[in-house]
């Protein structure tokens, strides 16, 4: 096979590699989630109040997946 | 294989807007979205504080509700001097969560889904809060970078620890809403593409089968509604949180 054909299937299995850090993300956002259901079954009365810090945690854990997507659209991309 | 494919990230094109005056100073359709968030958050808040009724109508009482939703934010966040930092955080906020709106309409360009843009936005709320914090401290500042009640030895570890993440600051903030964005939009394209592909391909028993990528689409509008919403959210809570380090120390 020829070398610049190789670069191109490294390229395409490194990007699929860089994607697994997802599964940690999905971890962190399972996690929070059942602490918060789990909470809220405890004390009901304080679901608002919680839920926004739910949103922060959420959108904080959510973007831990994005940092694997971007490196995987910069192995992809340049 | 021959035939249709996805071209995921040909939506974050740009192209030179209003005609061949705009294309001689290059200027280009995310400048315009961005006119355009501006225009509209400068016409409602007009349309919706002429009456400056008592009893509020349709549009004022969505600009009270969005005032009051930031200014307890600063409150809360950042403390009785947070109403001092209100306007910044105001306008970050409206002018983010408008361009994440405008950018999921169909032809309409999501200029934060450009890292220029929102690290340009970023750096300015990473200077701006650095400032702050050396105008109310003067050079005591630098003592926010050695966490109080650790045994000394320890120091030599944590301070580059600290200042490490600090300096990181501007880079999550940044990526965090371009990555969003950009996700989004991608998966949109994704499906999108996905059901041209299958009616290309398998003709009849594939417009049929597309039904599901359309459904999946669907769904993602209201994920992709909620995210946009959110991350303006999250921005705006996150530049009061920073202030709040200037402001208080810890």
């Amino acid at each position: 096979m020829d070398p610049a054909q190789t670069a191109l299937l490294a390229k395409d299995i490194g990007g699929g590699l860089a994607t697994i850090g997802v599964a940690g993300a999905g971890v962190g956002i399972g996690n929070l989630f059942g602490a918060f259901v789990s909470a809220v079954g405890r004390n009901p009365a304080a679901r608002d109040t919680m839920f926004r810090d739910v949103l922060l945690g959420f959108a904080l854990t959510e973007a831990v997946a994005l940092y694997a997507l971007v490196i995987a659209l910069v192995i992809l991309f340049t | 294989m021959a035939g249709p494919s996805i071209d995921a990230l040909g939506q974050f094109r740009l192209t030179t807007g209003l005609g061949p005056l705009g294309a001689s100073v290059n200027f280009t359709n995310s400048n315009e979205a961005m006119l355009g968030a501006a225009a509209i958050i400068i016409i409602l808040f007009a349309l919706g504080l002429r009456a400056g009724a008592l009893v509020p109508g349709r549009i004022q009482a969505l600009i009270e509700i969005l005032y009051e939703f930031i200014r307890s934010m600063c409150l809360d966040t950042i403390g009785e001097e947070g109403m001092r930092y209100f306007p910044i955080v105001f306008t970050l906020f409206t002018f983010i969560l408008l361009g994440n709106l405008i950018g999921l309409f169909p032809y309409f360009f999501a200029f934060t889904s450009h890292i220029a843009v929102t690290l340009t936005l970023a750096m300015f709320v990473f200077l701006f809060t650095t400032g702050v914090g050396f105008y109310t401290h003067g050079f005591r500042y630098l003592k926010f970078f050695v966490p109080p009640g650790v045994p000394g030895w320890l120091l030599p570890l944590l301070v580059p620890i600290e200042i490490i993440s600090y300096l990181s600051r501007p880079v999550s903030l940044s990526i965090r809403l371009f990555a969003n964005m950009t996700a989004g939009h991608v998966m949109w394209e994704v499906f999108a593409g996905f059901m041209i592909l299958l009616t290309a391909s398998l003709g009849v028993f594939g417009i049929i089968a597309a039904i599901i990528p359309l459904g999946l689409n669907v769904a993602l509008v209201a994920l992709e509604l909620l995210v946009a919403g959110l991350q303006a959210y999250v921005f705006a809570i996150l530049t009061c949180l920073y202030l709040h380090d200037a402001v208080h120390m810890h």
